[in-house]
Parts: structure tokens; sequence; C-alpha cells
């Protein structure tokens, strides 16, 4: 799936683009131990990646949906990993629970399951849920490309929000604008091959290899 | 308001009364015929008589159906996880059970089952024979149920349960138990309702539940439509509560979709 990937940079926000199927979700996958990398090493702060709770828990993953816990409320998919992995009491998870989702508006929302809530707002709940144990790393598989346009602002807002608190992210996405203007470094995954990567600004104006350019073409072809 | 015609989940309460009673009054009405036609009267008066006989049927009834579905219980989910087990040999035994046992009927499997195997093994006791063929019969279906749910959990969520950082004890304990469980239960209470009903044909290897009684009953006094009247009446009182309570879990758990 992925070849020749050699990587090595002091990130902050970083967005990963590219075609479907080229590999992005993989790569965040093996970024964050749920699947195990068939040879080589990632390692993330010194520490090796590994398919182990031990270090998954570092880690916040967002899936692109059906991430929460179906049978769970919205408040109760943020505590119970909170106390069963983290170790808090009830009363810190439920208080941290309630801190995160009343910050990002969703306190009418901690009662409701997964089905009641809207796809944003179930995304927003993911994401608070990933950030809650304050992971080193936020990992996020297409967080928005199921979403309807009107609930893809709400919830790349939130993740600006939390890129300007200095919260470390990686995010495969589709969104070129947030690409561009929220994220400092872009990566290129072609074929399963890191083709480009650098700043994102410079990514975005100079594209080198006929690939990028001809994403990036096929990407903003209908921007206004 | 049109009184007999109701949209999908608003059905006002007079409306409910108004066909409630239509769908009654039709009901008595063809009864009624067709008894004063074959010129019946109906004579209820000799069931108190045969009070401790009609409580010890119903008690047995009642006993045979709550060992049944434990038993079959147990056998459901043995054989709905052989049925996805590695070990091929188990695998098909487990197909061929659900198979069979869901492809021929009861009655059939009693009578094999009763004068073959029991003889054979020498298992004498009625009352553990008729458990035992009961949960055999029974956990195919139970089995179906399980493997159904299992087959519709959603990967993402064991995905989801990996990500923050739950051991594979947490995630049987904390996802897919509550969500199975959630999945099979309203199934499952309907599938106990036909375990009693089910218990009925036991009575062909006369072990004396309530059908078996009321048979009894009716070949000493001939009163066979009240004594069948009755018997209908008592598993209407034990499924009835049961079926209220699978809508109830139904709508319960409806959060899954």
């Amino acid at each position: 799936m992925l070849r020749n990937i050699s990587y090595h940079d002091d990130i902050r926000a970083v967005a990963l683009i590219g075609r479907s199927g080229c590999g992005k979700s993989t790569f965040l996958r093996i970024l964050g131990g749920l699947i195990p990398a068939s040879e080589g090493a990632v390692r993330v702060d010194g520490e090796a990646a590994t398919d182990s709770e031990e270090y998954r828990k570092k880690i916040g993953f967002v899936f692109q949906q059906g991430g929460l816990f179906s049978h769970l409320s919205a408040l109760d998919n943020i505590t119970l990993p909170l106390e069963k992995v983290h170790g808090l009491s009830q009363a810190q998870a439920q208080a941290k629970g309630y801190e995160l989702l009343s910050r990002f508006g969703l306190e009418n929302e901690a009662v409701k399951k997964p089905a009641q809530l809207s796809g944003g707002q179930k995304q927003r709940v993911s994401i608070a849920r990933a950030i809650a144990p304050k992971p080193k790393l936020l990992l996020l598989d297409e967080p928005t490309s199921a979403l309807d346009p009107e609930y893809t602002t709400e919830v790349l807002d939130m993740i600006r929000e939390l890129r300007d608190e200095h919260l470390t992210f990686i995010i495969a996405t589709h969104e070129m604008g947030f690409a561009y203007h929220a994220c400092d470094k872009v990566l290129f995954l072609s074929d399963g091959e890191i083709l480009e990567h650098g700043e994102s600004g410079q990514v975005f104006a100079e594209p080198e290899t006929r690939e990028l350019k001809e994403f990036l073409s096929k990407m903003l072809e209908w921007k206004v | 308001m049109n009184v007999f015609v109701s949209r999908p989940g608003e059905t006002h309460s007079l409306q409910a009364a108004v066909n409630i009673l239509l769908v009654s009054v039709l009901l008595v009405a063809v009864f009624w015929f067709a008894l004063s036609r074959i010129g019946v009267t109906f004579d209820f008066s000799f069931l108190p008589l045969y009070g401790i006989r009609l409580r010890d049927g119903f008690l047995m009834t009642v006993g045979l159906s709550a060992a049944s579905l434990v038993l079959s219980l147990i056998l459901g989910i043995v054989s709905a996880w052989l049925q996805s087990s590695k070990i091929l040999a188990l695998r098909y035994l487990a197909k061929l059970y659900v198979t069979v046992i869901r492809g021929t009927p009861l009655i059939m499997q009693i009578y094999l089952f009763f004068y073959i195997v029991g003889t054979a093994f020498g298992i004498e006791n009625r009352f553990f024979c008729g458990v035992l063929i009961l949960s055999i019969f029974e956990g195919a279906y139970i089995s179906e149920i399980i493997r159904g749910s299992l087959l519709s959990m959603d990967g993402t969520q064991l995905e989801a349960a990996k990500a923050v950082g739950f051991t594979k004890k947490q995630t049987v304990q904390l996802v897919i138990l509550p969500q199975l469980i959630a999945r099979t239960l309203p199934a499952l209470t309907g599938q106990f309702a036909s375990i009693i009903k089910d218990s009925s044909l036991l009575s062909v290897i006369a072990v004396i539940e309530i059908t078996q009684t009321m048979r009894e009953i009716s070949s000493e006094n001939f009163k066979l439509f009240e004594c069948y009247f009755a018997l209908g009446v008592l598993y209407l009182v034990l499924t009835l509560p049961i079926s209220f309570a699978s809508k109830r879990l139904e709508r319960r758990f409806t959060y899954e979709n």
C-alpha cells in the first residue's frame, strides 16, 4: 500500500493530501498504531509507533465517520476512555467531558446518542473525545468528507481553534482551502509515496511534480 | 379527522378506542355466529375442579420454558461462535446443526430424539428430555439471531475502541457486549415467547405440561372447546407480557440506526 515513505520533520499542523485510495488512511492508521507497518520504523517524539494500547492511548484519532460508540451518549463517549484508559475518577471524567462539550457548544447534546446528532455534531464530539486525554498527536482521517458543506465549516473551525492552542495534528483532507490556510505543512501522497512536502504556501504556489499539478487543478477546478 | 385512517405515528386516542371497539365487535360477532351455528354453549364451571392439575401443568410449562431458555441460549452462543471457528470440522458441525434443525419440524425432532437417541442413551426423565429437545431446537434459531448481530457489528466501532486505547478485554466488555446485547435482546425476548408456545408440542411424549393437562381433562369431560379456549388464554398470560417487553426493548434500543 505504502512504499518509500521517508519523512522527518518537526510538525504542528500538517495536511495530508492526495487522491482517494492513495494511502492517506493507511498512513494515518500506521501512525496511530491501529495497524502495524509491514516494514520500516515510525517514531513519534522518539517513541516507536506500535500496535499497542500503551502507544495508542497517547494518540488521538478521528475517523471519517462512525467513530463514536453508538450505544453511548456523547458525554459517555468522552468519559468512558478517560475513566477506563487514563485512570480518571468518574467525577473528574464527567467534569472534563462537560467542560469540552460546553466549550464547543455541544452541552445540549451531552445525553444524546450518536444517532440523534447531526453529522457535524458527531464529528465535533469525536474530536472532543480524541483531545480529552491531551494526546501528543491528533490524527484526523478525512473528518469532513462525509459531511454536508454547512457542517464541514463548523468542524474545520473547531480544528483551527485547536491549532491556535498549539495542538499538533495531521489531517487527511480534501479541503484544499483548509490545508492552505490552516496547516503550516502539506504532504502530498500519490500511489503510496510521498511525492512532495513542504510549507503549505509553497507547495500550493509552486507544485513541482506533474501529479500534484494535476491533482490541484482538479481540486480547484470549480472554486469561485 | 377521519376516524378510520391514521398517519404514521399520530394515532389519536379517540381513533384508537373506536377502532379497537370495532375490531372486538367484529370478532365477537364472527365467533358468536359460528358457535350458534354448531349449537355450542360455553360452560367453564368445571375449571376450578381441576385447579391443582392446571396449576401443576402451568408451572411445568413455565419450568420447561425457563430451563430451555437458559440451555438454548448457551447452545445458541456456542453454535454462533463455532460457525465462525477457524477449525473447519467445528464450523461445519455448527452449520449442519443450524441447517438441519431449522429445516425440520419440531415434532419430528421430538419423536426421533425421544424414541431413538433418548432410549439408546437411557434418558428416561421426560422433563429433562423435553428441555433437551426444546433447547436443541430453539438453540439453532438463537444461534442465527446472535450470528446476525455479530455480522452487523460495524468495523469502525472496533477500530474506534482500539483508537481510544481500550485493551481487547475492555473492547469486549465495553463495546462488543453492550452493542450485541442491545441488538439481540428484543429478538431473544421474542424467541422466549416461541419457546413457551413450542413447549406445547412436548405433550406428544407425555410431558405433563399445560397442553397435555388440557388434553387429559378434555378426554375426561369431553369439553374440548372450553379446554382449548382456556388453554389459549393461559398461553397468552405468558406470551403477552413477553411480547410487550420485547416491543419495549426494541424501542429502547432503536438508537442503533
